[in-house]
C-alpha cells in the first residue's frame, strides 16, 4: 500500500507534514539507536529502522496514524515514566489504574470499539454522517487506548522480572488484542481512502466479537497475568512472525465483513431498489474492488508470516515444515485465498459469489487462528484455551 | 484460453491436449481446493500415532481401510503427493506458456498501437498544444519520464508516438510467484521421506518395530551416511555418547548412523520462580576424525548447533539412569531393620523382604516436583515438594503397582509426612500414605512403633495390663474364664488390625457377632482396639513416672494409626525411603540434515519478491500520439492500468493535467 501512496502523490505537491513526519522518525530512530547503541544488538537496529521506515510511509500522507503515533508514544511514556520501577504503581497510582496501566487500558479500548460499532451503525441507519465521523473518532480513541496497553503491557512484563520480559505478542490474550489493533488500523486506512464510512459497522463487527471473546477469557480464564516465556518462544522470530501473521487476519476478516456488507446490500437491492440504505451504501463495485485489495493484503502479509514460521521452524523444532496442525491449517488458509485470487483475477468473477467466498474464508482463518488450538494439539500448543 | 484456442483444441494431438489441459485456470484452482481440503485430514486425526493406538480407536475394520488409505501418514501418502505432484505439473505448464509473453511485457513498450485503438481505450483524452510537433514531443516525454516511466518515441508517417511505461517488473513477479511453488515443491521433495518409503516398497530397508539395543539392530533397519534428507532423534545420558539417530517410522523406526559422534558433558534446565521452565541447554562435543580437536558447543531451544551440514538440536530431556540410594522399612513384621540399597533410574532388581518376593523397577527420578500447593484454594500458588523416585513393584504373577516416593517430608497442617502415592495404572491419579514424620523428621519414631505392634510379647504384655485394668474396674478379678477370652480378644484385635487394617476388624464382627448384638459390641469392640493400640504406643515412649503425654504425641499416634490402617491397601511389603541420589540426566536431541533447505528458501525469496511485485507495483502505460497542424500540435492521450481500475481513474487525470499544463503552457514560462 506504501507504493500506492507514493505513486500517487508523486504527482502531487509534497506536503511540508510529509516532510515533518519523515525526518521526525529519521530523528527518532537514530535518537533510539544513539541511546541504547551499547546493549542493542544488529537485529534490534534493523527492527528499529524498519519499524521507522515503515511508519514514515504510513504516516506521510495519513494525518490520523501520525497524531495516533504521537498519542501512543506520549502516553505511553508517561505510563513508563509513572510505573518507574515499580509494579506496585499500577494499583496506587490513580492515572495508572485508571487510564493508562495495560488492563485498564484495555478495557478501554474494548469499550470504545464497541460503542464505534453502534455508533457506525447508528450513522449508518440514520444517514446521520456526523454520527459515523463520531465513530472514526471512537475507533482512533479505541486503537490508541489498545496501541498503549500492549505498549505498558510490554514495560510491566519487565517489572514483573528481567528474565520474564517479553513483546506482548506470545499467547492468545495477547494476540486477540494485537488483532483488534490491527483490524482496526487497516479499516482505518482504507476509510481514508476510500471516503466512506459506511462500512464501519460491519468491520467493527468482527472487531468487537474479538473483544467481547477476549473480555471473557481474561475474566473466565485469568488469561490476562502476564506469564514467563516457554523456552521455545524466546526467539526474536516470534516479534516478526506473529504481527506478520495478525495483519493478514486482520485483513481476511476485514474483507470478509466487506464482503456481509456487499450480499446485504444486493438483497436489500432486490428487495427494494430505491432503499435508502442502500443508496447511502458505497456502490457494489466500490466494495469488490475492497475486498480484493484487502485479500491481496492479507495474502501478500500471510505469505510472509508462513514464510516467517517456517525460518523459524527450522532453527526451533529442527525442521522447517513439520505437518503440525498449526502449519496445516496456515496452509490452507492460503490455498484458499489463492484459489479466491486467481478465480478473480484469471476468471474475472467477481460480485456476489466472491463475497460469499471470503466471508466462507472468514471462517476457514478463524479455524486456524482459534480452532487449531482448542480442538486439535500439537507443536503450536502455546496458547491454549 | 481463449475462443478461438478452445475451439481448436478438437484438432490438436492428445498430447497437445493434455498438455493444454494440465495448464487451465479451472485445474488449477480445482487442484488449489482439494490440497486444502485434504490437508484437513491429517490436522483432525493425530498422525504417526502408535498403531495400536488406532486399532483401538477405530477397532479392526475401519483400521485397515484407513490404513490402506495411508490416513495415519497423510502427508507422505501416495495420493497426497500426487495431488502435489499435479499441482506443481500444472503450475509449470503454466509458466512455460505464459512465461514468455509475460517476459516480453516487462520491456515492451507497445511502439506498434495505432491511432484507432488508443481513441478507444476506456482512460483517453484529447486537446491541441500551441507548439510544434517536436517540441510538444520533448515536454510530453520529459514530463512521463520525470513521473518514473521509460519511454520511446516512433515516428508514425510523420506523426510521432511517445510511448510510456512503469512497473514493468509487475511481469516478473507473476513469474516469480509461480516459479517459487515450483523451486518450494522440489526442495521440499529431497527433504521429505518418500527416498525411504521407496526403498522401503523396494525391500531395500526394513522398518524395525521391536525394542532392540543398538548393536543387536539388524542391518536392513540402518541407513549409510549419505547425502540423503532425515530428521531423526536421539537421548544420551550426560557423560556418554551417541553417533546415530533414530527415525520414527509408522509404528516403528530405522537407524540413521551419523558421521560423527556426539557426546554430552551436561544437560542444564533453569526455572522461573513459577516452576515453568525457563531454558533447556546441553553441553555437547563433536568427535570427528574430520576435527583438529573435538568441537565443543552449546546448544538451547532455538538455538542449534549446525555441524557439517547436519543440525543438531535441544528437543527434550529426560533421566539419564541417575544413582539412588533407597531404604526399605519393612512394613509387616517385627523381625530385621531397614536396608539400605543402591540403584539406578531404568534398572530392574529381584527382591525377597520377608516371604514375598518382588520385582522392583525404577522408572523415574525428579529432583524437585513443583506442583500446586493442596493447601491454597489458589490453584497458581505452587510449592516445591523436593526429590521423588518413581518405581513399579512386580509381583511374581506379572501384576505390578506403580509408586511415587518423595524424599522430604512435606507438610499438612503444621505437621510432616512422607508422602508416597500408589496407583495399579497410568490411567489413575495417585492414592497417597502419608506416614508421620518424627521429632527427628525421620521415619524411625513410625517404625518403632509399627514394629512394637507386631511384637508379640510387647502386644501380649499391653493386653495383659488392659485386661489387669479393665477387670479391677469390674472388680471381678477373679473371673478366670473372663479374664481368658478378655486377653485373647485384645490379642486378636490387634492382630487382625495389623493385617487389615480397621477393615478387618470390621469385616470380623460383621461376621461372628450375631445381629442383635452387633450395635452395641461393635462400638466396644473398636474401642478396646483403639485403647490397646495406645497402650503399645505409649508404653514405648519410656515416659517418666509423673510425665504426661502431649497434644503432638497424640497426633503423631492418631497419624500413625491412619496410616498403618491404609498398609493393607498400599499393596508393598516395604516403605521405600529415598536417602541419597546423584543425578545424570539424558538430552534429547533432534538431528536434521536437509540437503533441500536452501533450495526451499530461495524458492521463498522468491514468493516473496513475486507477490508483492504482483500487489504493489502496478504496470502503467500511456501513450501520447502528436500530430502537427498548422504550427499547432494535436495530443491524443491515453493511458492503460492492469491492476486497480479504480485508483488509476484519478491517476490518469493527474498525469492527463500535467500533460496538458506542460504542453500548453511551457514558453511562457
Ligand atoms: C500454489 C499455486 C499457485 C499460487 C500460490 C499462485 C499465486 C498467484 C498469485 C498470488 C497471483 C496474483 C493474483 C493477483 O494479482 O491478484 C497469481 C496470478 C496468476 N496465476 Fe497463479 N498461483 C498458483 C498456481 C497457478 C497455476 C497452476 C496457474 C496456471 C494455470 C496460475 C496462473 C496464474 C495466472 C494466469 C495469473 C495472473 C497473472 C496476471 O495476469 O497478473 N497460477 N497466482
Amino acid at each position: 500500500m506504501t507504493a500506492h501512496l507514493s505513486t500517487m502523490s508523486s504527482t502531487q505537491q509534497t506536503p511540508w507534514s510529509a516532510w515533518f513526519w519523515r525526518i521526525l522518525m529519521v530523528l527518532v530512530s537514530i535518537g533510539l539507536i544513539g541511546t541504547y547503541y551499547d546493549i542493542l544488538d544488529y537485529y534490534e537496529i534493523t527492527i528499529i529502522a524498519l519499524t521507522a521506515i515503515g511508519m514514515g510511509f504510513l504516516g506521510q500522507y495519513w494525518p490520523g496514524f501520525r497524531w495516533h503515533s504521537l498519542a501512543v508514544a506520549a502516553l505511553s511514556l508517561i505510563a513508563v515514566s509513572l510505573y518507574g520501577q515499580n509494579l506496585e504503581a499500577g494499583e496506587s497510582n490513580f492515572w495508572l489504574s485508571y487510564i493508562l496501566a495495560s488492563q485498564s487500558a484495555f478495557m478501554w479500548m474494548s469499550a470504545l470499539f464497541v460503542m464505534a460499532t453502534v455508533t457506525y451503525f447508528a450513522g449508518n441507519i440514520f444517514h446521520s454522517s456526523f454520527t459515523e465521523k463520531v465513530g472514526t473518532g471512537l475507533t482512533w480513541s479505541a486503537v490508541t487506548m489498545g496501541m498503549i496497553g500492549l505498549m505498558v503491557r510490554w514495560r510491566e512484563s519487565y517489572l514483573h522480572g528481567g528474565d520474564i520480559g517479553h513483546i506482548p505478542v506470545s499467547n492468545l490474550y495477547e494476540v486477540f488484542i494485537l488483532f483488534s489493533v490491527v483490524t482496526a488500523l487497516l479499516y482505518l486506512f482504507y476509510e481514508r481512502r476510500y471516503q466512506t464510512r459506511s462500512l464501519g459497522g460491519f468491520v467493527l463487527l468482527v472487531i468487537s466479537a474479538a473483544v467481547i471473546f477476549q473480555l471473557w477469557y481474561s475474566l473466565e480464564r485469568n488469561a490476562d497475568e502476564i506469564q514467563p516465556l516457554v523456552p521455545a518462544l524466546q526467539s526474536y522470530w516470534m516479534k516478526i512472525h506473529v504481527p506478520a501473521n495478525f495483519i493478514g487476519y486482520g485483513s481476511f476478516s476485514m474483507a470478509a465483513m466487506i464482503g456481509v456488507a456487499y450480499v446485504l446490500v444486493v438483497w436489500r437491492k432486490e428487495v427494494n431498489p430505491d432503499s435508502r440504505w442502500v443508496k447511502a451504501m458505497p456502490e457494489l463495485s466500490l466494495m469488490d474492488d475492497l475486498m480484493y485489495k484487502t485479500i491481496a493484503l492479507g495474502f501478500a502479509f500471510f505469505t510472509l508470516a508462513t514464510i516467517l514460521g517456517a525460518l523459524w521452524a527450522a532453527e526451533a523444532w529442527g525442521g522447517y515444515w513439520s505437518w503440525d496442525p498449526k502449519e496445516t491449517w496456515a496452509l490452507i488458509v492460503w490455498l484458499n485465498y489463492a484459489a479466491w485470487l486467481h478465480m478473480r483475477l484469471t476468471k474475472g468473477w467477481n460480485g456476489k459469489p466472491m463475497a460469499w467466498w471470503a466471508i466462507v474464508g472468514l471462517f476457514v482463518t478463524l479455524f486456524a487462528f482459534l480452532g487449531v488450538n482448542m480442538f486439535l494439539s500439537g507443536l503450536h500448543s502455546y496458547g491454549t484455551l | 484460453m481463449s475462443q478461438h484456442q478452445d475451439s481448436s483444441v478438437s484438432h490438436r494431438s492428445l498430447a497437445w491436449r493434455v498438455f493444454h489441459f494440465l495448464g487451465t485456470m479451472e485445474l488449477a484452482i480445482t487442484l488449489l481446493i482439494t490440497l486444502a481440503i485434504a490437508s484437513i485430514i491429517g490436522t483432525v486425526l493425530q498422525q504417526n500415532q502408535p498403531y495400536p493406538d488406532y486399532l483401538i480407536k477405530f477397532g479392526p475394520y475401519w483400521f485397515d481401510v484407513f490404513e490402506k488409505l495411508g490416513l495415519y501418514d497423510v502427508y507422505s501418502a501416495i495420493w497426497f503427493l500426487a495431488i502435489l505432484a499435479l499441482l506443481v505439473i500444472s503450475t509449470s505448464v503454466c509458466v512455460i506458456r505464459h512465461a514468455p509473453s509475460m517476459f516480453k511485457d516487462i520491456f515492451n513498450l507497445r511502439t506498434n498501437v495505432q491511432l484507432k485503438s488508443l481513441r478507444s481505450m476506456h482512460h483517453r483524452s484529447e486537446w491541441e498544444a500551441p507548439h510544434t510537433q517536436t517540441q510538444t514531443v520533448e515536454y510530453l516525454q520529459s514530463t512521463l519520464a520525470s513521473n518514473g516511466y521509460r519511454t520511446r518515441i516512433t515516428d508514425k508517417n510523420g506523426s510521432t508516438l511517445v510511448s510510456a511505461m512503469r512497473g514493468g517488473m509487475n511481469r516478473l513477479g507473476y513469474i516469480l510467484t509461480h516459479v517459487a511453488i515450483i523451486v518450494i515443491c522440489v526442495g521440499g521433495l529431497f527433504d521429505s521421506s518418500l527416498p525411504l518409503k521407496l526403498a522401503e516398497w523396494q525391500g531395500r530397508i526394513h522398518v524395525e518395530t521391536r525394542n532392540l539395543p543398538l548393536p543387536q539392530i539388524p542391518k536392513e533397519s540402518r541407513l549409510p551416511v549419505g547425502p540423503q534428507a532425515f530428521r531423526g532423534s536421539v537421548s544420551i545420558p550426560e557423560g556418554r555418547a551417541a553417533s546415530v539417530a533414530y527415525l520414527a517410522m509408522r509404528d516403528g523406526y530405522l537407524v540413521q548412523n551419523l558421521p560423527f559422534t556426539i557426546e554430552v558433558k551436561q544437560f542444564r534446565i533453569e526455572h522461573y520462580p513459577t516452576g515453568q521452565p525457563k531454558s533447556f541447554e546441553s553441553d555437547l562435543v563433536i568427535h570427528d576424525s574430520d576435527l583438529k580437536k573435538p568441537l565443543e558447543a552449546t546448544i538451547a531451544v532455538n538455538h542449534p548447533l549446525i555441524y557439517k551440514g547436519y543440525a543438531i538440536y535441544q528437543a527434550s530431556f529426560g533421566d539419564g539412569g541417575s544413582e539412588l540410594t533407597l531404604k526399605a522399612w519393612p512394613l509387616f513384621s517385627d523381625k530385621g531393620e531397614p536396608v539400605s540399597l543402591q540403584t539406578k533410574v531404568f534398572e530392574t532388581q529381584q527382591m525377597l523382604w520377608g516371604d514375598k518376593e518382588m520385582q522392583l523397577e525404577i522408572t523415574d527420578f525428579r529432583p524437585f516436583n513443583i506442583n500446586p500447593d493442596p493447601t491454597e484454594d489458589n490453584p497458581q500458588h505452587v510449592r516445591n515438594f523436593g526429590p521423588s523416585v518413581g518405581f513399579k513393584l512386580r509381583a511374581p504373577t506379572g501384576e505390578a503397582l506403580e509408586y511415587q516416593n518423595y524424599m522430604n517430608p512435606v507438610e499438612r497442617d503444621g505437621r510432616y509426612f512422607y508422602l508416597s502415592g500408589v496407583r495399579s495404572s497410568p490411567a489413575e491419579e495417585f492414592a497417597y500414605l502419608y506416614i508421620p514424620a518424627d521429632d527427628d523428621d525421620s521415619l524411625e519414631g513410625f517404625y518403632h512403633f509399627l514394629k512394637r505392634l507386631h511384637d508379640k510379647t510387647v502386644v501380649k504384655q499391653a493386653a495383659e495390663e488392659m485386661k489387669q485394668a479393665t477387670l479391677a474396674s469390674l472388680q471381678s478379678t477373679n473371673d478366670d474364664a473372663l479374664s481368658q477370652s478378655l486377653q485373647k480378644t485384645l490379642e486378636t484385635l490387634v492382630e487382625m488390625f495389623n493385617r487389615g487394617g480397621f477393615g478387618e476388624v470390621s469385616d470380623f464382627i460383621e461376621k461372628t457377632l450375631p445381629e442383635s448384638e452387633r450395635d452395641t459390641l461393635a462400638p466396644a469392640y473398636l474401642a478396646m482396639l483403639r485403647e490397646m493400640l495406645g497402650r503399645i504406643y505409649f508404653s514405648g515412649l519410656d515416659l517418666q513416672k509423673n510425665e504426661t503425654v502431649d497434644q503432638s504425641q497424640i497426633l503423631f499416634l492418631q497419624d500413625s494409626i491412619d496410616a498403618i490402617g491404609s498398609l493393607p491397601r498400599y499393596g508393598s511389603p516395604v516403605f521405600l525411603q529415598l536417602t541419597d541420589y546423584h543425578q545424570i540426566q539424558s538430552t534429547g536431541l533432534q538431528i536434521a540434515h536437509a540437503p533441500g533447505k536452501s533450495i526451499v528458501y530461495l524458492g521463498c525469496a522468491f514468493l516473496i519478491a513475486g507477490v508483492f511485485l504482483l500487489f504493489y507495483l502496478p504496470q502503467r502505460r500511456f501513450w501520447a500520439w502528436v500530430i502537427e497542424k498548422d504550427g499547432k500540435s494535436q495530443i491524443y492521450l491515453a493511458g492503460m492500468n492492469n491492476r486497480n481500475p479504480r485508483e488509476f481513474d484519478s491517476y490518469f487525470e493527474d498525469i492527463k493535467a500535467k500533460l496538458q499544463s506542460v504542453s500548453r503552457n511551457s514558453d511562457e514560462a
